[in-house]
């Protein structure tokens, strides 16, 4: 890792009519970085990275990717970046190997240096003997890796990758992570979206990004820190709606919601929550099973900097 | 450059090969297509099964009769003694035409006066109707000259000798007997084509899009204009293999003549299949989904098909109708079709539809690369 910036995003916008998808994102990213933006669906995370893509154009702001205006020299970014997202866009009725030669082609990847790199991709996602299976047969996983090693057939300097591990199993995504800290090792600058909480931990830095709008950026442990101010302890209960309710007016409780089947309560430090709360509880009506100090997550992060529903990450697929 | 587009041509080609469908699709309906409008589609009316009432019972209207079967284009299916069953019969559709003859037909005949035959026919179908009643009245019209002659024969011989006759002799040109297949195959061949081209195209560029593929072409560095001559250059040679295919078929299978030059149909297959390419690549454009472009090609099929001078002439629509067929590919290719076919004339007549075609084609590809262009955002 080096401090020369590989992706500078400086005020950029994207309007679709009246509706702002991206609003003033600024950032920047150093080379063989990997920086997440992590949101829910429809914060604008693909629009932005479409944005850097060149598939769309930004409505205002700017964006350099290896140095090259994105909204003015497109063609040119295109030869420097791989682009992956979530659907795996790869032609089914052709078989691995065409499908890699095609992408090649397209990226002017010629002679012994395609097929280097296409035995490299072979090799790489584990398909070697599968070559001339149709890749519509492949399993999620497979597919996944090869659609990896057609984005990067060209060995680009950045790589995008928009949920690209949405709906692969959790084997299948840890085999790809370790694909993409490898080749950050190699000096790749990484930019992925994602709402998995345990893909957006495998960062180096995150940008949180709701609304079309970065409303915490850094690496994972300091914008769990920050976002959290004060003590977070999980909370069983029932009534669940009416714990929530009643444990907002305890005393020194700075926020509260509803995470899964318990409550997350975040209270000011200093205080003794731990037989403070259930004897409020209890005076409520409200029954108190398990009570303990956990550690913040992302998404404790995320609830809490945001006031938002969560990602709801587990519930999508 | 051309090394991308080489890449987009093989891949297409890669997939063409592997689609079963396809292969199905392009082959079999349009031999079907073509079997089944050369022999349903055509304007002969040829043994209309009729239905007559002789009120008069006499030699002169048994005589008049029996000229409509001797033609071959009537064939006497009822005889009826009252109106009543006509109606059930007409209604029933089960016969067009009636003719009915007046008792006292014979005796106003040889009185010298004028008799009457009533044709009653079934006006829902307007244009067979028009042409049966055109046959009775050439039918009729001739036994009404061969009676008069006779009772001056009979009568006046000398004076007989003197009448002066007109006969009609009829000279079609390109296509004597009036062959309606004629007309039908080469057009067939320019309508099958059509409704290839454009399903085929509208549909390619779309499915991409729908399957995510498009976009992950895109961020390659192909251009867009890379992508769309990738795209559509195979279509380009699948059409040109499929009229030939129909072409041969059609013209050895219904005997009909090629009078022209090959080389200058040709040249029309070609501006024409560039020019439903492009029809379907701007209707790939305006659609996001393949339903979308689905009801776009029908869109524009069904009036390309109407106004284009395939069984309707241009001739008889009213101006507006007429204005738009000047932007319908189909119109200036039947006539190239038509043209070297029947007709056997070249370049020296036919340029003004190869123009044409080649303008239509310019501005199609202008609007569907600027609209491709807008599309992707």
């Amino acid at each position: 890792m080096n401090d020369v910036p590989s992706i500078v995003v400086d005020k950029l916008v994207k309007r679709f009519g009246d509706f702002t998808a991206v609003n003033q994102v600024s950032f920047q990213i150093r080379s063989g970085e990997i920086f997440g933006l992590l949101g829910p669906n429809g914060s604008g995370k693909s629009t932005t990275i479409r944005m850097l893509c060149g598939l769309l154009t930004p409505s205002s702001g700017s964006a350099t990717v290896v140095g090259l205006d994105v909204a003015r020299q497109a063609e040119e970014v295109r030869q420097h970046i791989g682009y992956m997202s979530q659907k795996f866009s790869l032609y089914n009725d052709l078989t691995a190997i065409e499908n890699l030669q095609f992408f090649g082609g397209l990226y002017g990847v010629k002679g012994r240096a395609l097929d280097e790199r296409i035995a490299w991709a072979i090799k790489m996602s584990g398909l070697a003997g599968s070559e001339q299976l149709l890749t519509g047969e492949l399993s999620g996983g497979w597919k996944q890796r090869l659609a990896l090693g057609c984005a990067v057939l060209h060995r680009p300097q950045v790589l995008f990758l928009d949920e690209a591990t949405a709906g692969v199993d959790p084997l299948s995504r840890r085999q790809f992570w370790e694909l993409i800290h490898e080749m950050s090792r190699e000096g790749v600058t990484i930019l992925v979206t994602t709402h998995y909480m345990d893909e957006a931990e495998y960062c180096n830095r995150l940008a949180l990004i709701d609304q079309g709008l970065i409303v915490e950026m850094g690496t994972p442990t300091k914008i769990k820190q920050t976002a959290i101010k004060g003590d977070l302890l999980l909370v069983e209960c029932s009534p669940l709606g009416g714990g929530l309710a009643a444990v907002k007016q305890a005393p020194g409780v700075l926020e509260a919601s509803v995470f899964g089947a318990a409550l997350h309560v975040v209270v000011s430090t200093g205080r003794q929550p731990l037989t403070e709360l259930p004897a409020f509880l209890a005076a409520h009506d409200v029954r108190v099973g398990r009570i303990e100090l956990i550690s913040p997550s992302l998404e404790d992060a995320f609830v809490s900097l945001t006031g938002s529903r969560a990602l709801g990450s587990e519930s999508y697929q | 450059m051309f090394d991308r587009i080489w890449c987009m041509i093989v891949k297409e080609f890669l997939q063409l090969r592997r689609d079963k469908y396809a292969r199905f699709r392009l082959l079999v309906p349009p031999i079907i297509q073509m079997l089944v409008y050369g022999y349903a589609a055509t304007f002969d009316v040829n043994r209309v099964p009729i239905a007559v009432m002789d009120f008069d019972h006499s030699q002169e209207s048994r005589d008049l009769l029996s000229r409509f079967t001797f033609t071959g284009r009537f064939e006497v299916a009822k005889i009826l003694s009252n109106e009543q069953e006509l109606k059930s019969l007409i209604g029933r559709s089960d016969i067009p035409m009636a003719l009915k003859i007046e008792p006292g037909f014979a005796e106003l005949l040889r009185k010298g006066q004028t008799a009457h035959l009533q044709v009653i026919v079934d006006g829902t179908n307007s244009n067979t109707a028009l042409i049966a009643v055109g046959y009775v009245n050439q039918i009729a019209g001739q036994f009404s000259q061969d009676y008069a002659r006779d009772r001056l024969n009979q009568m006046t011989p000398a004076l007989a000798a003197v009448v002066p006759q007109i006969s009609l002799e009829q000279r079609p040109w390109y296509n004597p007997d009036l062959n309606s297949q004629w007309f039908f195959v080469p057009g067939v061949i320019g309508s099958i084509t059509l409704m290839m081209v454009v399903t085929l195209t509208a549909f390619a560029i779309v499915r991409e899009r729908e399957i995510g593929t498009l976009e992950q072409v895109m961020v390659t560095p192909i251009r867009p204009f890379e992508f769309i001559l990738g795209k559509t250059i195979p279509f380009f040679v699948v059409g040109l293999a499929d009229v030939i295919l129909v072409a041969v078929v059609g013209t050895l299978w219904f005997q009909v003549p090629f009078r022209g030059n090959v080389l200058v149909l040709l040249l029309g297959v070609v501006l024409f299949l560039l020019s439903t390419l492009n029809v379907g690549l701007l209707i790939s454009t305006l659609s996001s989904t393949q339903q979308q472009a689905f009801v776009l090609g029908f869109f524009f099929l069904n009036p390309a098909f109407t106004l284009s001078g395939f069984a309707f002439p241009i001739t008889s629509m009213p101006k507006a109708m007429q204005m738009i067929t000047y932007v319908d590919p189909l119109r200036y290719f039947l006539v190239i079709l038509r043209g070297t076919f029947l007709k056997g004339v070249g370049l020296d007549i036919l340029w003004p539809q190869m123009l044409a075609l080649a303008l239509l084609t310019s501005v199609l590809m202008l609007i569907s690369v600027a609209r491709f262009h807008k599309s992707i955002d």
